[in-house]
């Protein structure tokens, strides 16, 4: 069980949350014309990163808005929320491209 | 190896058991070995196994970052079962299971198989309808199946609240006789011992952290005890499937999610068979030792910290003292978190990869355990013949482009 911020209820018990999976998964713009395999990579295939993860949670049992947390699969330490719409803070990105990098 | 039997006990019983042969070795890695099998779990180890036993392919190391058995192979909830509803199912989990009831005479290592039968419950009309179509469907694949109403439930377990008036009544069972437990932890060592003394290195606390590919073919792995260099590689890593597929250059449908699971303290035996009930999420079996054995649902969210959260412990519980409410006063010892690796259909990935040598063994989720030998077994074979068995060709990372899923969110029993 962990807290999670809510970004208009504020802090609350993760059980009153959903979770929404990776997040700034694009559907793409013209899926008629991609290949069987770029349309199960939209469809299928995800990140599942060991560490910092962007991904989407629901605020069921409240405000029912959604928003983006970037969590470390690791720890679960919340690193940063934000709204929908919103890219993650500078710091995070560059979290999560020194972590590809190695 | 000293082979295990009665007279081998009685011997070193003369000898106050001191002489005892350690089960396996533990050699330092060489430089180069035909199959690296990554992850020494049960499934590595049976791959390992068959590879050396069906193919004649001895020089294989299996290695482990933590210690055997360690991952889910000793966190699961023992279950053995073989009742899945689709054909490409039905093969490779009866394959399994008939290895299982020939495995302790095999590998001469008691894995303590009790086949005390798997009841599955239905809850609701959709659940009675779903549950007898999933036993039509194992009658026709020649799996041991049957559907049963409350009067035989509760002849099988007495114990149960068949009260019609709770939230979520028993209305029936699916049923597999030959379905029910084994020793995790000796699946693992046994399995070990075995593939050991047909000559492969078993290597723990070494953990792989990049893969040598070449012109896309591979040529070795790097980890923490230096470089080995590998003709075939095996990936068999259950949670950590993606971390190694990210380290070769292709993605996988794989979300790692924890699965909890908890005993309580030892009683009298009160449950002689397993109970499972997908829809109000428990399962309940009794060990030798007197323990309830109880598994929750997944977390929702990805984690690989090998803890899941305290409420879906609650609604657990909550299950299991609402069907079986004599065991509302005991308590619970231990409870503990794995890192299963979820699919989008619920059913494994035993496939060659875009890498040339490079094969994966993933995606079992939350039901793995019960395929041991069975995955083992076909994996072996993908490797040494560089080609999908008949068993597990359906069963290939491509079903995701062509759409034919499998999809067993109904028979595995824990949804995710």
């Amino acid at each position: 069980m962990f807290l999670i911020t809510c970004p208009f209820c504020g802090e609350r018990e993760e059980s009153e949350f959903s979770y929404g999976h990776e997040a700034h998964i694009k559907r793409p713009e013209n899926p008629e014309s991609l290949s069987d395999a770029e349309w199960a990579d939209y469809l299928f295939m995800r990140k599942n990163t060991k560490g910092p993860h962007l991904e989407r949670w629901v605020h069921t049992a409240g405000c029912r808005r959604w928003f983006n947390v970037a969590r470390n699969t690791h720890t679960n330490e919340i690193l940063a929320i934000y709204r929908m719409g919103e890219q993650p803070p500078k710091e995070i990105k560059a979290m999560i491209d020194e972590k590809a990098k190695s | 190896m000293t082979r295990y039997s009665i007279f081998s006990l009685l011997r070193n019983a003369m000898g106050y058991h001191q002489d005892w042969q350690q089960a396996w070795r533990s050699p330092d890695p060489k430089q180069e070995y035909d199959v690296v099998i990554v992850g020494g779990g049960g499934h590595g180890l049976a791959t390992a196994y068959y590879l050396a036993k069906e193919h004649g392919i001895t020089n294989v190391a299996v290695l482990e970052k933590g210690w055997l058995g360690g991952g889910n192979t000793g966190r699961n909830t023992t279950i053995i079962r073989s009742n899945y509803l689709w054909d490409e199912s039905a093969g490779l989990y009866e394959k399994s299971l008939q290895l299982f009831e020939g495995l302790s005479q095999d590998i001469n290592y008691n894995i303590m198989l009790s086949q005390r039968g798997v009841l599955n419950l239905a809850h609701n009309l959709h659940d009675v309808r779903e549950t007898r179509r999933r036993v039509n469907a194992n009658k026709l694949n020649g799996i041991d199946s049957e559907y049963i109403g409350p009067e035989q439930i509760r002849e099988l377990v007495p114990i149960i609240n068949l009260d019609p008036n709770i939230r979520y009544p028993v209305l029936g069972s699916s049923l597999q006789r030959r379905g029910g437990t084994a020793r995790h932890d000796a699946v693992a060592w046994g399995l070990a011992r075995a593939a050991d003394a047909r000559g492969v290195d078993i290597i723990q606390n070494c953990e792989v952290t990049g893969f040598d590919i070449s012109d896309g073919k591979i040529t070795g792995v790097q980890t923490s005890r230096g470089a080995i260099k590998a003709k075939k590689v095996g990936v068999v890593v259950a949670g950590h499937c993606t971390v190694m597929s990210d380290m070769a250059g292709f993605r996988m449908p794989i979300e790692s999610h924890p699965l909890q699971a908890m005993v309580s303290d030892p009683v009298k035996p009160v449950i002689d068979v397993v109970v499972m009930s997908g829809a109000v999420h428990c399962y309940v079996s009794q060990s030798d030792k007197g323990e309830l054995v109880l598994g929750a649902g997944i977390d929702a969210h990805t984690s690989y910290s090998q803890r899941g959260s305290l409420h879906i412990i609650e609604e657990q519980i909550a299950a299991v003292c609402e069907l079986f409410p004599l065991f509302s006063r005991m308590r619970l010892m231990r409870q503990w978190g794995g890192i299963v690796d979820t699919c989008p259909d619920a059913s494994p990935i035993i496939s060659k990869t875009p890498v040339d040598g490079l094969y994966f063994n993933c995606g079992w989720g939350t039901g793995g355990f019960k395929a041991t030998p069975g995955s083992g077994w076909v994996f072996a074979h993908t490797i040494a013949k560089d080609e999908p068995h008949p068993l597990n060709s359906a069963f290939a990372l491509d079903r995701f482009h062509s759409g034919r899923l499998i999809d067993e969110h109904g028979a595995a029993a824990v949804a995710h």
